[in-house]
């Protein structure tokens, strides 16, 4: 009997706390619900945006939707080892190294035309994905290079070959204090 | 020619980490001399025991992770490690005791944990508690002062004592730890606690005519020593290597829960300058809790992490199983330090409160 | 928590002040360089006027290279509120505008004006504004930004924005706190031009219109502080007051807060709480440039350390290379294992990487230190003792900074307010594990600027990026909808053009459907007759059919009834000859994929020989009555149709005229050797005739087939991919 009623109460007491516990938990998940960006946005703000589709997809926001699906996140030259880490991040999974396939890591570039040698064709102005060159048909073209991404992708449908990707000059504000490189030049 | 390039600021201040560590350390000779004048030369033989093993461990550790240890021991902490140690444990305490707690001290609590700054823990608190748990017959074998101990004792007695266990003489170290009397000695704390456990009120505990010698003789040692460390402290502090919160913090501590205390039965409860000038507070207070590594780094933070040790020595003393609880009131502050740290940001110049602009960020 | 003007003012007349947290106590070693007076220097052969000497944007370049300059001509123009001009420093020519080491940590070279002085040293026209109480504001701004005034004691920032606040100023606070050690360039220009000083204060009172002005000096410039209380003596609203030294008491927003208790808020400006601050120097050349009309050409530079044999303070003509200003100090490399030259004071000037490097506008200090003098970095571990918490003067924590810059978890250091760091270096100068903390904190804080940039740039891409994809769709869809409206619009006119055209219309619907029901009629057939022997079946309707005429030549009538159902039965085996050609061609197309094409045509060849036998006693026939295959063609449903089958028939045609002759040369038939004989002399002429049109059916055919084998090649090509 006695045995009974102890197993009772201690059946109830369990079920009292479960219970309870259950409650708080519940009234905590409602009340401390965290508002978060889908994840797709959230990817997308990490990518580069450069769009130069060297993942293999026509630009930043698929890639970030095919990340979203289950993509491998070191597809993103542009971005490197610093995006990747973000993203392993941001996906809770190993950070791991650019993918070789899709190209390397490199120095910022933006693309410049040679004037001279336009011919006027639009072909770059079509390729751009963020219309960073400006011009029309028969009319020397160039780079709005504040907007240009470096994406490359205007390189390759120059039919005279007149668009170089040069590399972004250092200035003192975008100077990272790194003292050791700093070219010493030698007085006579 | 080649130019120099280095970042500013080009000048800096005359005190390196090895310089902070030698003041700390000059500053524990008054205490260290007391000691060993009233416990005679083990104190001393701990300490050059301890000091060898904790050079030999973190040279061999630093080795072993392959980083420069001529610089690491050039900075003293070691050293400074292993006599904090060495002036904590009995003086006639077997040689492997002290060699063991100062490896643990350096290898684990310090290197494990990344080397200098990094340790979570004060090294000598923790090893000391280690110590005192895996062997507490030998770390509670305290000796009479000098001037009380049936069987006096020189250099030689003691260095034969700490390695084979009898002095030169062939006394035993449970004789050596005979008082005139021929009481066995303990300290003060130990003596109140048993007392008290024994259904002896405080007042009645230090008038037992059988403990008598041990609250006056070991009781004038202690706080001798203490003054002595306490001479070492106000020297750090006029040196500014340490600051006033944490030693000021920790003593008002524990001597306002025992004033409280003593206040409300005094019978029961010791007096709260019983409390300070007996046990191992003030060289907690200035030496042990200011261990900057391991104490809380904001001002207010260090008042908060001080006065929490002191309250845990006293609920330990008063209500723990150990009579004395700077090393266990230590190493539970460290643990809290960085909670500490965080609520304890100091608000920044042009900024209302911290707390306030932390929302903001967050809503932003 | 701002504190009320009177209780400042109250608080201030009873000699008290405020203080700021931390601070340090360097060695000053200012007794080096403030003992003797300012020294005018020889003018350097060449000038490097870097074009952008402050914050904000360069201005326009109007100088070009060869054009001779005067002292204190401009050579850039102010187009922006931002941009301050620089002038010529001496007179000359301009040799070169090429970009030269800049006075910039990084010394990366920076576009810069080089003058080659003529020694002549002549100054340009002068417009002086002796009145400038009776002038507006906004003209005396304008001077001071066409002096080319920026702030002169650090930053630089253009001292006419500065100036023109749109609050109201409590404060306006003059700054000769000087407390960078070593640095004395503003103590001696107290000493020796305290009423300049005190002149150009009063234009900035003219221009702020402050409730009061406090001048502060440190104590340890006791000459400075009497000179400037001499200075300022008869305005009662002026008040020098003595600060205790302390680094970095100079900061703006230390001395702020040691003067009024007031804080600048984070991100905030002075002028936020009410406060103005301007450096001696920028007081000094103010009253330049309003009373003398002179351009911002030089300043007061400090020359010292113990590497420097004569230190003392120089007037530097602006873009002196600081080469010349130490030959004058007559500096001492050898005392330096390794050249070493700070450009501005011990705590917060930086190393220069070439003594070419030109004096700017904020120089205030070339500091040559022996080796003995600066320290040794020899970075230990940080053993947390929060010496350099105690020393921030902004409250910070540098040891969560610290640990947080060189994880680098900016986000985190950012929320430990890594950007209210003024980079002082008090917490690098206790530090004892000798952490050049502040290093860490200047490449975290360009980590982050570069960071928000990307970042900003990379939001613009998106933005671009999307908006160009939605002007795409757009687009298309622009397109789509004007063709289906066209196409719309077509169908209305069309109804509205009446029944004529629709029933044109219809009987054109009508005529394709017909059209296509006959292909399909015959592809039917076309495709029976390859899977059951096509070409028996084919002989046999054929030799049934020309059986009947051959027997039947009896009357005209019956003859063209005949031609017609014969002109019917050669058209149908004509066509599924022609279809079976065609299917047997793209079947072989599609086998064979890219065969050479004279394969399939012999095949044709093959399958076409019984319809020949057959057709050589057609023939016969249908030379005799050419008008009865011509006369139905109502009955053929197309042109080409027709066409096509009159091709089949010629190919027929000169087949089995070939075949009969063969026959005929070979085996003597009975029956058709006369009429093969009869045939022979017509069809001599006519033979020659048919061989060129077969060939040129045949390229037709090739063609036809060619790209139809691509299109099958293709198609599979792609079927393959997909099941691949």
């Amino acid at each position: 009997m006695s045995l009974t009623f102890a197993i009772l109460t201690a059946l109830l007491a369990i079920g009292l706390l479960a219970l309870i516990f259950g409650l708080v938990l519940g009234f905590a998940a409602v009340k401390f619900k965290v508002e978060s960006d889908p994840l797709v946005e959230q990817i997308d703000q990490i990518l580069p945006q450069t769009q130069c589709g060297q993942c293999g997809y026509p630009g930043c926001k698929p890639y970030a939707q095919a990340i979203a699906d289950g993509d491998e996140i070191n597809k993103c030259p542009p971005g490197g080892d610093a995006t990747i880490k973000k993203l392993a991040d941001l996906m809770g999974v190993e950070a791991k190294s650019l993918d070789a396939a899709h190209g390397q890591e490199d120095i910022k570039k933006v693309a410049y035309i040679r004037e001279d040698e336009c011919i006027g064709c639009t072909k770059c102005i079509q390729a751009c994905p963020v219309d960073a060159i400006l011009g029309a048909a028969k009319q020397m073209h160039t780079v709005i290079v504040d907007e240009c991404t470096g994406c490359d992708l205007c390189v390759d449908p120059c039919p005279v070959d007149c668009i170089d990707m040069i590399p972004l000059a250092n200035n003192a504000s975008s100077w990272r204090w790194n003292i050791d490189s700093i070219p010493i030049k030698q007085i006579g | 020619m080649k130019f120099r390039l280095a970042s500013s600021p080009h000048q800096h201040i005359r005190r390196d980490t090895g310089q902070v560590m030698r003041l700390v350390i000059l500053a524990m000779i008054p205490g260290v001399l007391l000691q060993t004048w009233f416990f005679g030369w083990g104190t001393v033989i701990q300490i050059g025991l301890a000091i060898i093993t904790a050079v030999v461990t973190e040279a061999a550790i630093l080795e072993l992770r392959k980083r420069d240890f001529e610089r690491a021991l050039k900075d003293y902490s070691a050293v400074l490690t292993a006599m904090l140690l060495a002036v904590s444990i009995p003086p006639f305490a077997p040689w492997w005791v002290i060699v063991i707690g100062t490896f643990f001290a350096i290898g684990i609590v310090k290197q494990l944990y990344g080397g200098l700054g990094f340790n979570v823990f004060n090294p000598a608190m923790a090893a000391y508690v280690m110590l005192l748990v895996s062997f507490p017959v030998q770390m509670t074998q305290w000796i009479p002062p000098v001037n009380l101990a049936q069987y006096s004792h020189n250099f030689m007695d003691a260095l034969n004592a700490v390695f084979t266990g009898f002095s030169v003489e062939g006394f035993s170290l449970a004789q050596l730890k005979t008082g005139i009397d021929g009481v066995t000695m303990a300290t003060p704390l130990d003596t109140v606690k048993t007392g008290l456990a024994q259904g002896f009120t405080y007042s009645e505990t230090i008038e037992r005519p059988i403990f008598d010698s041990v609250i006056s003789g070991l009781g004038v040692a202690s706080s001798w020593i203490s003054l002595g460390y306490l001479l070492g402290g106000l020297y750090l502090l006029k040196q500014k290597v340490i600051n006033w919160h944490i030693p000021l913090s920790m003593i008002a501590g524990l001597f306002i829960c025992s004033l409280i205390m003593s206040l409300v039965d005094s019978d029961l409860y010791p007096s709260s300058l019983f409390h300070l000038f007996n046990g191992s507070i003030i060289i907690g207070a200035f030496f042990i809790a200011t261990d900057p590594v391991s104490a809380s780094t904001t001002n207010k933070g260090r008042i908060i992490f001080g006065a929490a040790i002191g309250v845990w020595v006293y609920l330990i003393r008063e209500w723990g199983g150990y009579p004395d609880a700077v090393a266990f009131a230590v190493l539970i502050m460290n643990m809290a330090v960085p909670l500490i740290d965080y609520y304890t940001r100091p608000r920044t110049y042009g900024h209302s409160s911290s707390k306030r602009k932390s929302k903001d960020k967050a809503q932003s | 928590m701002q504190n009320n003007f009177d209780d400042i003012i109250d608080k201030l007349d009873k000699g008290e002040l405020w203080d700021f947290p931390g601070g340090v106590f360097p060695a000053e070693r200012k007794t080096l360089s403030n003992q003797t007076p300012i020294a005018k220097l020889p003018i350097p052969e060449r000038l490097y006027v870097t074009v952008k000497q402050h914050i904000g944007v360069e201005g326009h370049l109007i100088v070009e290279v060869g054009q001779k300059v005067l002292k204190g001509q401009a050579l850039t123009k102010s187009m922006n509120p931002f941009a301050v001009p620089v002038h010529a420093s001496t007179s000359g020519e301009i040799t070169a505008i090429h970009k030269h080491v800049s006075a910039h940590p990084s010394g990366l070279p920076e576009l810069t004006v080089q003058i080659t002085s003529d020694q002549d040293d002549k100054w340009t026209q002068l417009s002086p504004m002796v009145d400038y109480q009776n002038q507006p504001k906004t003209k005396v701004l304008a001077a001071i930004c066409d002096a080319g005034i920026s702030g002169m004691g650090g930053a630089g920032f253009p001292t006419h924005i500065k100036s023109s606040p749109k609050k109201d100023v409590d404060f306006l606070i003059i700054n000769g706190i000087e407390c960078e050690p070593y640095i004395t360039s503003d103590d001696r220009l107290m000493r020796e031009h305290s009423w300049q000083i005190r002149q150009g204060i009063d234009v900035l009172c003219h221009l702020l219109k402050p409730k009061h002005v406090l001048i502060g000096i440190e104590n340890n410039k006791p000459e400075a502080i009497e000179a400037m209380q001499v200075a300022c003596r008869e305005n009662p609203n002026y008040r020098v007051c003595t600060i205790p030294t302390k680094y970095p008491a100079g900061g703006e927003k230390q001395l702020i807060q040691v003067l009024t208790n007031r804080e600048v808020p984070a991100q905030g400006l002075p002028v936020d709480v009410g406060v103005i601050m301007h450096n001696v120097g920028t007081c000094f050349a103010i009253a330049d440039a309003i009373f003398a009309g002179k351009p911002l050409i030089s300043r007061v530079v400090t020359v010292t350390g113990e590497a420097v044999e004569k230190p003392s303070n120089v007037w530097a003509l602006i873009g002196s290379p600081i080469a010349h200003l130490l030959t004058h100090c007559e500096y001492k490399q050898t005392l330096q294992k390794q050249s070493n030259i700070i450009m501005g004071g011990p705590m917060m000037g930086f190393n220069v990487s070439s003594d070419l490097v030109p004096v700017v506008k904020t120089t205030n200090c070339i500091l040559a230190p022996t080796d003995n003098e600066m320290a040794s970095n020899n970075e230990q571990a940080c053993i947390r003792c929060s010496a350099c918490a105690d020393a921030c003067p902004a409250s910070l924590l540098p040891q969560q900074l610290f640990w947080h810059a060189k994880a680098k978890e900016l986000d985190k250091a950012q929320d430990y307010n890594l950007f209210d760091c003024i980079e002082c270096g008090a917490c690098a100068y206790v530090c004892p594990s000798e952490i050049p903390l502040v290093h860490y904190y200047r490449i975290a804080k360009a980590e982050i600027r570069v960071e928000q940039e990307d970042k900003q740039k990379s939001d613009k891409a998106r933005d671009r990026f999307e908006k160009r994809e939605a002007r795409l769709i757009a687009e298309q869809q622009a397109r789509d909808e004007k063709h289906r409206l066209a196409a719309e619009a077509r169908k209305q006119a069309m109804a509205s053009n009446g029944n004529n055209s629709k029933d044109k219309i219809a009987a054109a619907l009508a005529r394709a459907k017909a059209k296509k029901q006959a292909l399909s009629e015959v592809d039917d057939k076309a495709i029976e007759a390859t899977e059951l022997a096509p070409a028996n079946t084919s002989e046999q309707t054929a030799k049934a059919e020309v059986a009947e005429p051959a027997t039947k030549v009896a009357s005209s009538n019956q003859r063209v009834q005949a031609a017609i159902a014969r002109a019917k039965a050669k058209k149908a085996a004509a066509e599924v000859t022609d279809i079976n050609t065609e299917l047997k061609d793209k079947d072989d197309a599609s086998n064979l994929k890219d065969e050479q094409l004279k394969q399939p045509q012999q095949h044709i060849d093959v399958k076409k020989q019984p319809n020949k036998v057959s057709m050589s006693t057609k023939t016969v026939v249908t030379d005799s009555i050419p008008k009865a295959v011509e006369t139905p063609p109502t009955e053929k449903p197309t042109i080409t149709d027709s066409k096509q089958a009159k091709i089949a028939a010629a190919v027929a045609k000169a087949k089995a005229k070939r075949e009969a002759q063969k026959a005929a040369n070979s085996q003597v038939a009975a029956e058709p050797v006369s009429a093969a004989k009869v045939d022979n002399i017509k069809t001599v002429s006519a033979d020659e005739l048919v061989k060129t049109e077969e060939q040129q059916i045949d390229m037709k055919k090739r063609r036809i087939a060619a790209a139809v084998a691509k299109a099958k090649a293709k198609k599979a090509a792609e079927k393959a991919d997909k099941s691949s």
